[in-house]
């Protein structure tokens, strides 16, 4: 088991250092830091200007130092301008001097950059808008699962029963509903003046400071929603294997009851499945993210990611992706390593 | 002209029925599903109950409503639809009217349905189809928007055109009279007008023209690639199968959203690597384009060369089609080079095409993988083995043939999930112009005064959800019946 974890733990730092890479990759193509030049100084910089302007600021390094740079393995790239004034990533106005200040400054020494669109510390920022997407993500959840399993085990408990028909029905409805979908019918049943039911706000704004049931219900909903039927139709498929199981059917036959065999024989092997899958929600989760807190304008992570996305804000962009992707890969870790741990079959050869 | 209402003068009379056959079938099922739920949690707290078929009469009696409310409503529904067809114009209402501009889709389905049930013997798995209600539901949805876009391309169903602004029509609600309409125009905005005057029933029917050209193609190639990676990965295992499958983990641990931000961007079209010596730049939507469009060419190629290996001039010949046309079309696809000129692609809808693509074929190879890994400890394997088969020829033409029950029912859930994709691309503007009529463009542009105007964003949203759950109705019913065997 240890040597198991230690294994899959190096495959998951191997695999965040290539997807890093690659973000860095994409993020520093030409193009993008032209871009970005221009959106610095002006947007009729002549193209010796830019480069003259990427120069001095670093961006023309190789690929590969600049990357060792970001990350904190080689020493910072520093400029000293005309008036012989030494600026770089680490040294700040008043807290140190170009002499005093950290030789290596990247994101394993903390340093995740500069916003070129908040004008803030890239890492502030992440840690601000992670904690707003936290608290939707996990309102998001406590909806999802609960309904997610009840639906799963109340249709795979009897395969085929009428009860099995109307719930898969519904659940294979709803994961054909993404959430640019619900969203909008949401808004325009249950926010818009067409149909004149006003029960909720349209847009979650508000609910930065304050949740309130007007202002929360409609981006919780419309994540949910699109998860519920793929978890659902996960938690069925496993109940249905385990109701046809050799030792569901002794305890049958010895005359247990069939509640009985439901929540004490079947329900623990069945939830083994669904768990794993629960777990590889989290990529998806963040789609959803994404696609809501743009659609109701909740100013989280994924509205965040857009932002730095759409104005090429290379510090904050390559921050959010290393979280989005450590998120993905602790997730799949701890899916793969719980899988294990319920499983006795697994658990012990 | 006056503006139509939703259902017109025949509303009057059905709409009272409507509306109780609605409110009955919605009751049969929510009661049902309450007492059922309500009764199973009771059987299982109680320690009395032995039997393991357990007797459910209130849940049964309610379950007996269920049906005929469900025809009612589907009927009524129906003659909605179908009034229009034999009542002057405007007398059943916005339904009527739409039910008429699809009747060539109507008939269509009638002749398909009407064929496929009388040979359905002799049909395979497709035949099978028609013994499960929900297949053939979700066949149905899924056919009708296939047939609108065949009808759309040949010019009928639709009533204005998709790009034309109409002074006047800004944000107007469904139904309302086309202002100072000329001799031969369709005097009605059926489903209203958008932000820019344009008719939002003529771009929701043109639009399913590029999902339904986008969608089944990129997921085709996604096969492609996945099962051109799996086959090999699976079958021989080891070095190569290690490699491969890092790599599609690699994919597959991108978060999907990221990856379009990161590749379907105006900067990375433009990006690429200069060639020396010419003017020419290889970008990357080309060098994308180039390394995975090569995948189906070569499962192509192989796939004949293995089969007719012991015929060489019908192998020369298959070989030979296969790269004259293939190579052609490649050409024409990724490098845009067609020296016809026939063939291109514009280089947005290339962008989403090939990232649509690149984001599909890890989980495709995945499961090729996975179901090759299982296929390969069978008997015939062993056989073909023994017969002196190579290995090529037993992974396409022993193992392929024997993993396409589920591979078939995967192909068809990953269109619906790839129109999902579109649309989300479409949603944030990524990639195809502004001005596209598909889905996901549409609802992007309607969402931003969705609570004063929800019409221009709420019909195409409809439109994708129908034909993603036509998809996936389609897909479940196809396993039912697959399984069945």
């Amino acid at each position: 088991m240890g040597m198991f974890i230690l294994r899959r733990v190096g495959v998951m730092l191997l695999t965040a250092f290539c997807l890093t890479f690659i973000v860095f990759f994409m993020t520093n193509l030409y193009p993008n830091l032209e871009k970005l030049a221009k959106t610095q100084g002006n947007f009729r910089m002549s193209d010796e200007a830019v480069v003259s302007y990427l120069t001095r600021e670093g961006y023309m390094a190789p690929l590969p130092v600049k990357y060792g740079r970001w990350l904190g393995v080689l020493p910072n790239h520093v400029t000293t301008n005309d008036e012989g004034v030494t600026t770089g990533k680490c040294i700040r106005e008043g807290v140190n001097t170009a002499e005093t200040a950290p030789r290596y400054c990247g994101v394993l020494q903390g340093e995740w950059g500069y916003s070129s669109v908040f004008k803030d510390d890239a890492g502030s920022i992440i840690a601000k808008r992670l904690g707003l997407t936290g608290w939707l993500a996990l309102l998001a959840f406590a909806v999802m699962i609960p309904a997610a399993l009840i639906i799963g085990v109340l249709a795979g408990m009897r395969e085929g029963s009428r009860m099995d028909r109307t719930l898969s029905t519904f659940s294979i409805a709803s994961s054909a509903t993404p959430e640019y979908v619900s969203g909008v019918i949401f808004i325009a049943v249950f926010a818009s003046s067409a149909f004149g039911l006003k029960w909720f706000k349209g847009s979650a704004t508000s609910a930065m400071e304050d949740f309130t049931w007007a202002n929360i219900t409609l981006p919780v909903a419309t994540i949910a929603l699109y998860g519920v039927g793929y978890v659902a139709r996960m938690t069925r498929a496993s109940m249905a294997e385990v109701m046809t199981a050799q030792y569901v059917r002794t305890a049958r036959l010895k005359g247990v009851s069939f509640g009985n065999i439901v929540i004490k024989h079947a329900l623990r092997n069945a939830l083994i499945a669904p768990f794993t899958v629960i777990m590889l929600q989290f990529p998806y989760l963040l789609t959803g993210v994404v696609i809501t807190e743009t659609l109701f304008n909740y100013k989280g992570f994924g509205w965040m990611l857009v932002q730095a996305a759409s104005n090429n804000d290379i510090d904050l962009l390559l921050g959010g992706s290393v979280v989005a992707v450590v998120v993905v890969l602790v997730t799949q870790l701890i899916s793969d390593i719980g899988y294990v741990f319920l499983n006795p079959r697994i658990r012990i050869s | 002209m006056e503006p139509l209402t939703w259902t017109g003068a025949l509303g009057t009379l059905l709409n009272p029925l409507f509306a109780l056959a609605v409110l009955g079938l919605i009751l049969a099922v929510a009661g049902y599903l309450l007492v059922s739920a309500y009764e199973n949690v009771q059987a299982a707290f109680s320690t009395t109950s032995g039997g393991m078929v357990m007797s459910a009469p209130h849940s049964e009696s309610l379950a007996r409503f269920i049906l005929p409310t469900a025809v009612a409503t589907l009927g009524l529904g129906i003659i909605y639809l179908l009034a229009g067809i034999v009542t002057p114009y405007g007398t059943a209402g916005i339904l009527g009217e739409l039910g008429v501009r699809f009747l060539p889709v109507w008939i269509a389905l009638a002749v398909t349905f009407f064929l496929s049930i009388t040979y359905k013997r002799k049909l395979g798995l497709y035949g099978k189809l028609f013994d499960s209600p929900i297949g053939m539901f979700g066949f149905a949805i899924v056919m009708f928007w296939v047939f609108t876009a065949i009808f759309v391309a040949m010019d009928l169903i639709i009533t204005h055109d998709p790009l034309g602004q109409v002074s006047g029509m800004k944000n107007k609600l469904p139904g309302t009279p086309l202002r100072g309409a000329a001799e031969g125009d369709y005097t009605h905005y059926l489903l209203g007008g958008d932000n820019l005057a344009r008719d939002v029933f003529s771009r929701m029917v043109k639009g399913s023209q590029v999902v339904l050209v986008i969608a089944p193609a990129a997921t085709l190639f996604a096969f492609m690639v996945g099962i051109t990676l799996g086959l090999p990965a699976g079958y021989f295992g080891g070095k190569l199968d290690t490699i491969i499958s890092f790599m599609a983990n690699l994919v597959l641990a991108f978060p999907v959203i990221l990856l379009f931000f990161l590749l379907v961007t105006p900067e990375i079209r433009a990006a690429g690597i200069p060639i020396p010596g010419t003017d020419y730049i290889w970008r990357v939507p080309t060098i994308l384009a180039s390394i995975l469009f090569l995948f189906p060419l070569v499962f192509l190629v192989v796939l004949f060369d293995s089969r007719y290996f012991t015929q060489p001039s019908k192998r020369n010949l298959y070989v030979g089609l296969t790269i004259l046309i293939g190579g052609y079309v490649y050409l024409g696809m990724a490098w845009d080079a067609d020296p016809f000129g026939l063939i291109s692609i514009d280089g947005g809808v290339l962008i989403v095409f090939v990232s649509v693509v690149f984001v599909n074929s890890p989980t495709v190879f995945r499961i090729v993988r996975g179901l090759v890994l299982d296929i390969k400890t069978r008997d015939y394997v062993a056989a073909g083995q023994t017969r002196g088969e190579g290995p090529w020829y037993i992974m396409l033409w022993e193992i392929l043939p024997n993993a396409r029950g589920p591979l078939i029912v995967d192909f068809c859930l990953r269109i619906g999930y790839t129109i999902i994709l579109l649309g989300t691309l479409g949603f944030f503007g990524l990639g195809l112009s502004s001005e596209s009529p598909d889905w996901g463009t549409t609802i992007n542009a309607g969402r931003r005064l969705l609570s004063i105007y929800p019409h221009p964003a709420i019909v195409p949203a409809i439109a994708l959800m129908s034909l993603v759950l036509g998809l996936n109705l389609l897909a479940d019913g196809l396993r039912e019946e697959s399984l069945k065997d």
